[in-house]
């Protein structure tokens, strides 16, 4: 289930930047000619390129962690007690 | 997209005017605010200008102006804010400002220096008021002390006894006119007091006999405008050399002195007198100030909207200083940057300014080639305005150099949220900047720059989206 969301996040946020960093503006380039819509375009493309980057990094660095949670060895135990007696793996 | 990442094309355009015309077109190009005038007199010091006569007269009316924003604050009256569209009137206008000011300015100061008069008056009848209160229980106690030997070495108070069957008032008038005991009475204030007292039992060798009262209720000085407390004294002495001595001692810690008569009936009907003229006194007073705050409420409607005219003719007259006087066409010539695309817009306000002073020629716009760097402009509306300026304050671009700010516009919130922006400080922002978009007319008329809240405005829809 966590993967599905995980695997549908990608496409969906990416989808969402690009229709208004691209479509939109297009858009708006053919619809009204003059109407300060120069201004426009440009910070919508600014804030699309702004935001989805921001999202994206912050995205991929949880997907691929370069490090995980520092526990000690009693709380790791204990979590996983908690978690059904799950088992651990240590990654070095 | 040249001119939305770029500044303006600029050129440099020369400028006939017809002298009739002048103030007509440059009021009328300065309304329009396109044109950058250059200055063709740089060698012309500022009072060798040609019309340097009209500045001075401009300068002497703001000083009017000053003056009388001066008073109408004083007076605690408020000026009422002048709408945005006033332009500088025509110079036969000017003439009659100017009248109108100076006669304004003469009658303010007239009122006000008749005010001092009255007032001053006032607490001088007030001051002898307590003088003449006072004096009764002074006279008492001055006749009982002369029974009391004070100074051995005086001898003139040792024939002052005989306790007669006497009515009071006869006895003290007998012994004081018997010894030829004379008087002052005055008022001094009453941290001097006690510096007057020593000095006077120094130089008379304690030959005067003091008394003093407080007066209880202060007293509105007329210089310095504070509320000092003054004492009544009188003094008794006898002799010619220490009256003469008593009036220099009270000259110099600065006591009025006041004239008060012996006999007890003529003290009250001065007394009488006195409060008939008091209570006349604070009437006019009071129909002064009454006149004085009207005069000064109608030039408080005013004051704003003439200040705003008399620096537009201040303006045009600096302008016009910067022109060339071309003496053998009658008419004087002007350079300016102007935008290229507004050229057309010049033209009109030209061709404006020219029809309302009915003058005969056309004005002309000619536009000329240069080697001079053309200044940087540019063109922003309400919104960008704000951005422009920040982008500004880092140093403003040269001529035709890539303008950053439409790219600041987002990034610059961005960053901001990016440090410390969250969820809750985004709604806070949003809301904040949606209330200030609606009451944008409101506090369009602050004056410190209500366009630059606009902006903060829109610093807001990064925040929102920055969750995390």
């Amino acid at each position: 289930m966590e993967l599905t969301t995980l695997i549908l996040a990608l496409p969906s946020v990416t989808a969402f930047w690009l229709i208004i960093g691209i479509v939109l503006p297009a858009s708006l380039l053919v619809l009204r000619g003059k109407y300060h819509a120069g201004i426009i375009q440009t910070m919508l493309v600014c804030t699309a390129i702004c935001c989805y980057l921001f999202w994206l990094i912050a995205f991929l660095v949880q997907l691929n962690p370069l490090v995980g949670p520092v526990l000690k060895k009693e709380e790791l135990e204990h979590i996983a007690r908690q978690w059904n007696d799950a088992e651990i793996h240590l990654k070095s | 997209m040249g001119s939305l990442f770029r500044s303006e094309e600029m050129s440099l355009a020369q400028l006939f005017l017809q002298s009739e015309a002048v103030y007509a077109c440059v009021r009328e190009l300065g309304e329009l605010g396109k044109v950058q005038f250059r200055d063709l007199n740089p060698d012309v010091s500022a009072f060798q200008r040609k019309f340097v006569s009209e500045v001075r007269r401009c300068d002497e009316m703001e000083r009017k102006l000053r003056f009388f924003a001066k008073e109408v604050k004083k007076s605690g009256l408020t000026l009422k804010p002048a709408p945005l569209d006033i332009r500088a009137p025509d110079p036969p206008v000017m003439i009659d400002l100017e009248n109108e000011f100076e006669q304004l300015e003469a009658q303010v100061k007239d009122i006000e220096s008749h005010r001092e008069q009255l007032q001053k008056n006032l607490i001088d009848l007030v001051e002898l008021k307590h003088v003449l209160l006072n004096a009764q229980v002074d006279f008492e106690h001055a006749e009982r002390e002369t029974n009391i030997q004070r100074h051995p070495t005086d001898n003139l108070q040792q024939g002052l006894i005989a306790n007669g069957a006497e009515s009071e008032e006869e006895v003290a008038a007998g012994k004081l006119s018997r010894v030829n005991l004379e008087f002052v009475t005055g008022t001094i204030g009453r941290e001097r007091f006690p510096g007057f007292e020593r000095v006077l039992w120094r130089a008379t060798r304690g030959n005067v006999y003091v008394r003093h009262a407080a007066i209880p209720d202060a007293v509105r000085d007329p210089i310095t405008g504070n509320q000092v407390f003054k004492d009544v004294f009188v003094l008794f002495f006898s002799g010619e050399n220490l009256k003469n001595r008593v009036t220099k001692i009270c000259e110099g810690y600065r006591a009025t002195l006041y004239p008060c008569p012996e006999n007890r009936q003529e003290r009250r009907e001065t007394l009488t007198s006195i409060d008939a003229r008091i209570h006349d006194l604070n009437q006019v007073l009071h129909e002064t100030y009454i006149h004085s705050q009207e005069q000064l409420g109608r030039i408080g409607n005013d004051l704003e909207i003439w200040n705003i005219q008399v620096k537009k003719i201040k303006a045009i007259y600096h302008t016009m200083n910067m022109f060339n006087l071309d003496v053998t066409a009658k008419c004087l010539i002007a350079e300016g940057w102007c935008p290229v695309e507004s050229m057309d817009e010049i033209q009109d306000a030209l061709n404006r300014g020219t029809d309302y002073s009915g003058a005969s020629v056309q004005s002309i716009l000619r536009p000329t080639e240069t080697k001079l760097t053309a200044p940087t402009y540019n063109k922003t509306n309400k919104f960008t305005g704000g951005f422009q300026v920040i982008v500004d304050a880092y140093g403003i671009g040269n001529y035709q150099e890539v303008n950053p700010t439409p790219y600041t516009i987002i990034t610059f919130p961005f960053l901001f949220a990016v440090m410390f922006g969250d969820a809750g400080h985004g709604l806070l922002m949003f809301l904040f900047a949606i209330s200030l978009i609606i009451f944008e007319k409101r506090l369009a008329n602050w004056k410190a720059g209500g366009e630059v809240c606009l902006i903060t405005n829109f610093m807001v829809y990064p925040n929102n989206i920055l969750y995390s």
